[in-house]
This record gives C-alpha cells, sequence and structure tokens, in this order.
C-alpha cells in the first residue's frame, strides 16, 4: 500500500506567501478571541471548589441549583459531567470561608433539597496555589521555548530554530484561541497537552529541516525554494503517517478518556492538526524568508596559502 | 552487513526478560488485607504481636492467606474483602479493648498478590496515585510568619527577664513587625546591653538607631536563625499531623514537605473528609499540674473515691496516679523540648525550655514544692494523658528545665517528640483538597486502559496492513516500549496517575514516529534503486539522527513540565519522560534486533515485506507533458 504518489516535487514553496497569511489571519483571530473571551481557567487557576456527585437517576439540575441557592451559594456553576447522572458543581473562593467547608455545605445542602447523591470528588484549591500555578505555566512554557531555539541552534542554524519556535508558537496561540472560542474548560491537563505538543510539533520541523541540511549538502544547483519543496515532498508521507498514528491515539482517548481526559485530548487533536500545517508550511517558509542558504551548510574549502585561482599547489 | 552481534541480543533479550519480570506483578492484582501496626514510637510490633495476631484470627477461625511482619506492621492477606472485615473486626477487638484508648492501628489494606519470589526482587506493582484508587489529598500551608512572630513575642520576654538579671535599665522593649526594639536612655547602657546580648543571644543580630535620649537597640533574626526556626516548625508540625493521622487508621498514610513551608498529605482509602479535617486541625494541649500524693487517697481514688479536685490517671508505665485539676503551666509556655543527656550523670534526659512568664511561674512552682511530683499532661480531645511525672528536686529558674532518672534514650527522645507534639509550632491552613471517591478511581483506571488498548490496537492494524512484516516489527517494539515503561514505572515506584495514563497513551502514539521514519527511508531507499540489505541498513542509519533530534526536542518540553509541573502535570511530565527514553531504545533498538534477526541471515535477499514501494516514472519529456 501507498498512500503517497508524488511524482514531482510539490510546489509549495510558490504558495509561500498564501500559507503565511492564512496563518497569520487564523493567529489574529485566536489573539482576538483570547483577549475577547478570555480563557475559562478551571478551579486549579482562579482557585475554588469543584464537586462532582452521582446519581442513581437522571439528575435533576434544576432542584440542585436550587438547594445550592437556598443554603446561600449564589455563583454556583451546575453542569452534567459526561453523563445525565453526573454532576459537576463549582463554586468560586469565598472571602469569608476560605478554608475547605465549602465541599461539606455543598453536600449537605444537596441532602437537604436534592437527596440521592454520592460524593464522587471534592477539588479544593486556595488562591495562593492557583497563582502559582499559572506562573509556573508560564515558567514551563518559557522554559521549552529556549531550551528547543538553544538546541535547534546548536543542531541545524539559528535559522532554523527561529523558524520552528515561531511556527510552534503560533500554534500554540491557537490552540488557546480555540480554547477561548469555545469557552472549552483550561485547566492544568491542557496545559500539559499544550507543552507536550509543542516538543512534539518542533518534531515535524526537525524532521523537515533535516532533509533541507542533507538535500542543500547533496544537490548543487537547485534554489532554495526548490529544495525546501524537495524536503517536504520527501517527508510528506511519514509527516501524516505519524501524526495519523499519534492522532488514533488521541482519539481513543477522546472517545474512551471519559470527560477527565476529554479537554486534555482535545487539545492534542487540535495541536495536532495544527501542528502539520505550521511545522511544514510556516516553518519552511519562514526558513526561507530568513534566507536560508547552500554555503550554510557546506563548509568551504580551506584556502591553501600561496595557491593559485583555481587552488592547484605543486 | 545486518547482523547483530551476539552480545546485542543478548542484551535485548535481557532487557525484555527484566521489563516482563518487573510488569509481572501488576497483572496478580491486589488481595484484600489487614494491617497492625502501633500508635506509640515506644511499642513496637515484634514477632510476639505475629503470634498474637495468628492466634486471634484461629480462635475467630477466620482463615487467612498468609501473614507476615514488616517495618510498618504485621500484614495478613485474605481470600475476600467479607472476611478482611470481619478479621478487622476482630482485632480491632483484641488489640484496642479500650477504643477511647488506642494503642494500635487497625487498618484494611490492600496487598499486591503477586508471588514471593517477585517481592523478594523488590518487583512491585505500579504506585497508584489517590486518582486512581480514591483517597483524600491535602496540600497545608504552614503559617511561617505565625512560627516567627510566635518566637519573636518569646524573645522579647526572655530579653526583658535577662536585662533585669543583669540589672540594665531600659525604657521598653516592643515587636515591631519582624524586629524587637530595646529604648534606652543613654548611650552607656545601651552598649553594655548589647554587650550582654550579642553574647548571650547568638540569633540576633543587633543595631544601634537613634538618638538624643531615645536610643534604641534594633534587635532582628539572623537569616540561619530564621531557617532553623521554620524548619524547626515545619518538622515539629510534620509530627503532629503523624501523630494525628494514626487515629485514623489509614494503612499507607503520605506525610511529605513540599517546598520550603508546605506539607503535603494523602490518606489512600479515606473517605470522610470531614472527620480528616477535624483531626489534622486539632489542637492538643499541655497541662503541668501536681500530683496528688496525700496518703491513703490514692487507694481511696482507686476505690472509686476520687477526692475533690482531684483525677486518677495512668502512668506510661501502668501505675495509677493521682493529680490535681488545677492547672499550673500549659503547652504554650513550652518553647521547645528536646531529648539529650544530663551533663554531670550522663543518663538520657529531656530538655525543655520555657519563655520568660513560664520561666517565672516554673520557678515559684518548683521553689513551693520541692521534694514533690508533678505531672506532665497531653490532653487531647478532652481526655489526658501522662506523658512524665517527675519528682521536683529544687526550685529551677531561668526557664530551662531537665527530666531525667530512669529513662532510656529511647524513652527520652519519644518523651520530647510528645512534648512537642503537643501542638503545632505553627498554624497551618488547608490551601488545596482532592477527595476521589473509590468507584470514580476504579473509572479511572478502565477508561484510561481503554483508551490505551484501543489506540494500540488502531496503530498495530494500521501499521501492519500498511508496512507488512515491517509494520508489524514496528508494534512489537511499540509492545516492547509498552512493556519497558510499565517496568520502569513499577521499578522506581513513581506515583501512576490518569494523566500518567493519558501520557503512556500519547508517548506510544508518538514513539511510532520513529518507527515510521525508519519504514519511509527504507522505502525511500529501496525506490532510489538499492539492494534490500542496503536499504535496512542505510534506512535505520539515515533515519536515526532524525529519531535523536525530534526525541530531544519532546524530552525538553517533558523536562520543563518536570521541573515547573506539579499534581497531575508532574505525573504527566515523569511517564512522559521516561517513555521517550524507552521509546529510543525499542524503536532502534529492539526493531533494529528484529529485522536482523529476520533478514540477517538471508544470503541473497531479494524483496522486503514493507508494502509497496511505489516509484514514480522517469520524468520524460513525454510524461511532464501530460501530466501538465
Amino acid at each position: 500500500m501507498e498512500f503517497f504518489r508524488i511524482h514531482k516535487d510539490i510546489p509549495f514553496m510558490r504558495h509561500a506567501l498564501v500559507f503565511n497569511g492564512v496563518s497569520l489571519v487564523t493567529f489574529v483571530a485566536a489573539v482576538f478571541f483570547l483577549f475577547w473571551n478570555g480563557l475559562n481557567l478551571s478551579i486549579e487557576f482562579t482557585g475554588g471548589t469543584l464537586v462532582e456527585v452521582n446519581y442513581a437517576q437522571t439528575a435533576d439540575l434544576e432542584k440542585i441549583r436550587n438547594a445550592l441557592t437556598k443554603a446561600g451559594n449564589n455563583d454556583t456553576a451546575v453542569q452534567n459531567f459526561g453523563s445525565s447522572h453526573d454532576v459537576l458543581i463549582r463554586l468560586p473562593l469565598k472571602a469569608d470561608q476560605p478554608t475547605a467547608k465549602a465541599g461539606e455545605a455543598v453536600m449537605a445542602a444537596l441532602d437537604a433539597d436534592a437527596p440521592g447523591a454520592t460524593l464522587r470528588r471534592v477539588e479544593f484549591v486556595g488562591p495562593q496555589v492557583g497563582r502559582e500555578l499559572a506562573e509556573n505555566g508560564a515558567l514551563a512554557l518559557l522554559l521549552v521555548v529556549i531550551g528547543i531555539v538553544v538546541y535547534l541552534a546548536f543542531r541545524f542554524e539559528w535559522r532554523f530554530s527561529v523558524a520552528a519556535i515561531v511556527a510552534n508558537l503560533h500554534d500554540v496561540i491557537i490552540i488557546l484561541g480555540f480554547f477561548a472560542f469555545f469557552r472549552w474548560e483550561f485547566s492544568l491537563s491542557v496545559l500539559a497537552a499544550v507543552l507536550a505538543v509543542l516538543g512534539y510539533s518542533v518534531n515535524e520541523s526537525v524532521v523537515v529541516f533535516d532533509r533541507v541540511r542533507e538535500t542543500f549538502k547533496k544537490s548543487r544547483g537547485l534554489t532554495t525554494p526548490q529544495v525546501i519543496d524537495h524536503a517536504i515532498t520527501r517527508t510528506i508521507s511519514r509527516t501524516i503517517i505519524t501524526h495519523g498514528s499519534t492522532q488514533m491515539m488521541v482519539l481513543s482517548m477522546l472517545v474512551f478518556g471519559g470527560e477527565t481526559l476529554h479537554n486534555f485530548a482535545l487539545a492534542l487533536t487540535i495541536g495536532i492538526c495544527f501542528g502539520i500545517y505550521s511545522s511544514v508550511l510556516v516553518a519552511s517558509p519562514l526558513v526561507m524568508w530568513l534566507g536560508v542558504s547552500r554555503d550554510q551548510f557546506v563548509k568551504p574549502k580551506r584556502k591553501i596559502e600561496g595557491a593559485n585561482e583555481d587552488g592547484a599547489v605543486v | 552487513m545486518n547482523r547483530y552481534p551476539l552480545w546485542k541480543y543478548v542484551t535485548v533479550v535481557v532487557a525484555l526478560l527484566i521489563g516482563f519480570v518487573y510488569t509481572l506483578p501488576n497483572f496478580f492484582g491486589e488481595s484484600p488485607a489487614v494491617q497492625v501496626s502501633s500508635v506509640k514510637a515506644t511499642l513496637k510490633v515484634d514477632p510476639q504481636t505475629l503470634d498474637r495476631v495468628e492466634s486471634t484470627l484461629k480462635a475467630a477461625s477466620l482463615t487467612n492467606d498468609g501473614l507476615f511482619l514488616d517495618p510498618v506492621g504485621v500484614k495478613v492477606r485474605f481470600h475476600d474483602a467479607d472476611s478482611q472485615l470481619k478479621a478487622r473486626d476482630v482485632l480491632e477487638k483484641e488489640f484496642n479493648p479500650d477504643p477511647e484508648n488506642a494503642q494500635y492501628v487497625v487498618a484494611l489494606n490492600l496487598l499486591s498478590s503477586s508471588p514471593q519470589w517477585l517481592t523478594s526482587l523488590s518487583a512491585l506493582p505500579m504506585y497508584l496515585g489517590l486518582d486512581l484508587r480514591g483517597g483524600v489529598h491535602f496540600l497545608l500551608q504552614v503559617d511561617m510568619q505565625g512560627a516567627l512572630t510566635k518566637r519573636l513575642d518569646a524573645l522579647s520576654a526572655d530579653l526583658r527577664g535577662f536585662l533585669r538579671d543583669k540589672n540594665i535599665r531600659h525604657a521598653g522593649i516592643t515587636r515591631e513587625g519582624e524586629r524587637l526594639v530595646v529604648r534606652f536612655r543613654d548611650t552607656e547602657t545601651r552598649d553594655r546591653a548589647r554587650v550582654a546580648l550579642s553574647e548571650s543571644q547568638p540569633d540576633l543580630q543587633l543595631t544601634d538607631q537613634g538618638a538624643g535620649d531615645d536610643l534604641k537597640l534594633l534587635a532582628t533574626m539572623r537569616p540561619e536563625a530564621i531557617k532553623r526556626i521554620q524548619d524547626f516548625a515545619l518538622k515539629q508540625n510534620m509530627t503532629t499531623l503523624h501523630n494525628r493521622i494514626n487515629e485514623l487508621g489509614v494503612a499507607e498514610p503520605v506525610i511529605q514537605q513540599q517546598g520550603a513551608d508546605r506539607i503535603v498529605v494523602q490518606l489512600p482509602g479515606v473517605q470522610d473528609t470531614a472527620k480528616a479535617k477535624d483531626i489534622l486541625g486539632r489542637t492538643a494541649t499541655l497541662e503541668i499540674r501536681m500530683v496528688d500524693d496525700t496518703p491513703g487517697a490514692l487507694e481511696a481514688a482507686q476505690a472509686g473515691q476520687v477526692p475533690f479536685g482531684t483525677e486518677l490517671y495512668v502512668e506510661r508505665g501502668g501505675k495509677p496516679l493521682l493529680v490535681k485539676k488545677q492547672v499550673m503551666l500549659t503547652g504554650e509556655r513550652l518553647t521547645d523540648a528536646q531529648p539529650g543527656f544530663d551533663s554531670q550523670s550522663q543518663e538520657p534526659a529531656v530538655h525543655l525550655t520555657l519563655d520568660s512568664a513560664g520561666a517565672r511561674i516554673f520557678k515559684d512552682v518548683t521553689r513551693e514544692n520541692v521534694g514533690k511530683r508533678m505531672a506532665i499532661l497531653l490532653i487531647e480531645k478532652g481526655k489526658g494523658e501522662v506523658i512524665t511525672a517527675p519528682v521536683i528536686r529544687t526550685e529551677i529558674g531561668g526557664g530551662r528545665v531537665q527530666i531525667s532518672g530512669r529513662m532510656s534514650s529511647v524513652e527520652a527522645n519519644d518523651t520530647a517528640l510528645l512534648l512537642r507534639a503537643g501542638s503545632l509550632a505553627a498554624p497551618m491552613e488547608i490551601i488545596e483538597e482532592r477527595t476521589i471517591g473509590p468507584s470514580l478511581g476504579a473509572d479511572n483506571i478502565k477508561k484510561g486502559f481503554n483508551s490505551t488498548l484501543w489506540g494500540f490496537a488502531a496503530i498495530a492494524v494500521f501499521m501492519a496492513s500498511y508496512y507488512l512484516l515491517f509494520g508489524v516489527v514496528s508494534v512489537l517494539s511499540l509492545a516492547a516500549n509498552l512493556l519497558f515503561l510499565i517496568a520502569l514505572l513499577s521499578l522506581l515506584q513513581a506515583t501512576l496517575t490518569l494523566p500518567g495514563i493519558a501520557a503512556i497513551a500519547l508517548t506510544l502514539g508518538m514513539a511510532i514516529d520513529a518507527n515510521v521514519l525508519i519504514n519511509e527511508r527504507v522505502r525511500e531507499e529501496l525506490r532510489n534503486g538499492m539492494t534490500p540489505a542496503a536499504a535496512i541498513t542505510a534506512g535505520y542509519e539515515r533515519a536515526f539522527g532524525t529519531i535523536l533530534d525530534s526525541n530531544v526536542t519532546t524530552l525538553i518540553a517533558g523536562v520543563a513540565l518536570l521541573i515547573f509541573g506539579s499534581g497531575p502535570v508532574r505525573g504527566f511530565a515523569v511517564v512522559h519522560c521516561l517513555g521517550i527514553l524507552t521509546s529510543l531504545f525499542s524503536s532502534v533498538v529492539v526493531s533494529r534486533s528484529l529485522v536482523n534477526l529476520i533478514y540477517g541471515g538471508r544470503r541473497r535477499l531479494v524483496s522486503l515485506s514493507i508494502g509497496q514501494v511505489w516509484k514514480p516514472k522517469t520524468p520524460t519529456a513525454a510524461t511532464t507533458a501530460t501530466v501538465k
């Protein structure tokens, strides 16, 4: 079986401007929604209490809301979690109730007015923890970016490392943009997924760049766009098969992993799809704009002192 | 050319074998068990306890699947949960006849049911996190500022007493934020005070301030002293938590320091958070009272006629003791208790330090009661326990008290611990709490397992149909990767959480990349007209550089998550990083050795089973024309 029967190198670079334009539009849209809607941060970041309860019968959300309001909890968010029997209740932090008493209060309120609930899980996060997590998340992102830039600059060339990281940060922003647009909950595991995707899709650029370098070294007389086209064409089958395989795994998580892994898998899915696009069609034009050329990879022949113009000596 | 030296095959086989052995315990599951351990440091669980457990169970005609003693306590395995519960009740009755005064913890536990030879190789099943087994997780923040303020307040009282003793007149000592301010009227007194203080209080940094008749001496804590106080506060709080959690009867509680001022408490299997929180937040108090040794009073009390104003207690040795109800001193006045030795007799002793107010009271009490006994009681849940009841030999001033005599150094240690454990050194606050019900834990395991299984199956089917034999080799090496990863997680006893399972799945999904790279490269070399044997070699060699690069970049992300991640992210990062390392080995070395084994021995290799190698037609002028 062979899915990719490509006769000639596909002239990707001819449309470089179009690809970059598409990226720019998605990117700007993502940034816009990030500012307009903001991220729907989970209680891990904002602090607060989360209670998951299970009812033997279909849960009556309205009754639960009323029970909680009656008990003095006004800002609660009550929603189904995975199935109609499971209910997730979110409570914001309260100034007058700083300790972890909220979970018990919820259960007491439910027992009184919406009986039959069994407690599945309670999570309470204090305000200081949330702030720290957000800071640590940002630091982790920074460390990944620096680490990858340094490694690629060391292994290849600064042009490659800049192109790769710009392309992949653009993925990160787009994932965040999706989460902002759909108001999906952004939790710690989503953050983990985002960072994992960052490391993963940099792979993609690495594979293409590896080929670019190899082609530069092997074949003379090709222009830079031709070299890049050749490298992308030669690796495209691998790119799609690999991402397809990873996506199969992620899809399986999306289907079987339940509500807890849902957003994690969702972030990975977006990351993988945009990862293919950006690392191939964004990073490569960037490298081209940054002025990569054959001279950067082929060591110039050593000049021998006293040689004539042809480099001949006796 | 495609042959591995024998040692490489041996390495692969040995690695697979080790991987298999350490993965094995995860398949045996767990059997219900009951664990008996001691609450008190003085009460050791020894082979006699083991015999006692055995005979108790025999008397109740409960059959068990074996019992043994380990550093934690006696553990008994049962066939089913029903006999486990029955045995718990029987043992509870036998070991704690008085439930109000529990000596032992009899807790339900789960033990790996893997055979003995595996356990002796320290091959244990993976350590499941709370989100998979259910339980409570608390993150407690110790109020270090509170600990410091408490210490400074005690110090200011100390300074007052000290300056009075030295006959140095000051115009007042106050605490202003994190420093003490001592006022003086003239420079000469201040100089004297500074000299005296710098000798007696090495922890304080002294600076002069002010002019005229408003002269000040500012005393601040040295950084190393602050660090010591904070360390002490944290350690003491952890000890206290330990003692309290023992009461909950949790089989494997985790109490760990996290960062400079935080304590993590994990109680697997506990569902009643309200009770757990109540116990964690409880305050115990220490009281010093006098012993009533009026002749005949003790005998009357034992006969049921407790004299008015006294209470009957039992000493730790078992002797009855009549203690007056009037409290002389409470634990708030006690700033430290340390085990040590008497400077003259070299007997083990406990050294107590009281603050200055406490020292004054103690001086008065001891002066009036030379020759009598006093009792130090730990009051918890309104119930007292006599820690020690020493005889007062002389008047004791200065706030430094030594309790010695007929004490082993172990006992001195325990007494000091109990004295300190009475109260928390600094207030604590719960800043994070997670409760996971047992059904949710089981659900999470099932979901994680299913997603990995189906994802793996999908990849296997695709790889085998697209790359044929090479695809099967890739799947086998992916399976080897899974084996190594689980073996490594079991061996390191790293905590496996739901994000950890997600990381296993994701790592497998990413690890296939290396094999796809190799297979595509081999196909490409074949397409370029290489012989099959040469194509294998070239494919593996050329792909390796790329595989290494891509794994390093993924690893960078993994390590960043490991450094900055906490909680669920950390669980993800640990597995992710380990998985990248194992995938390097399995996708390159294991798959190559399989390929070599299959193709290396053939003399004349004509074709490879790697699926269709499609060749583009040579681009002649004619074909390019038609393509256009």
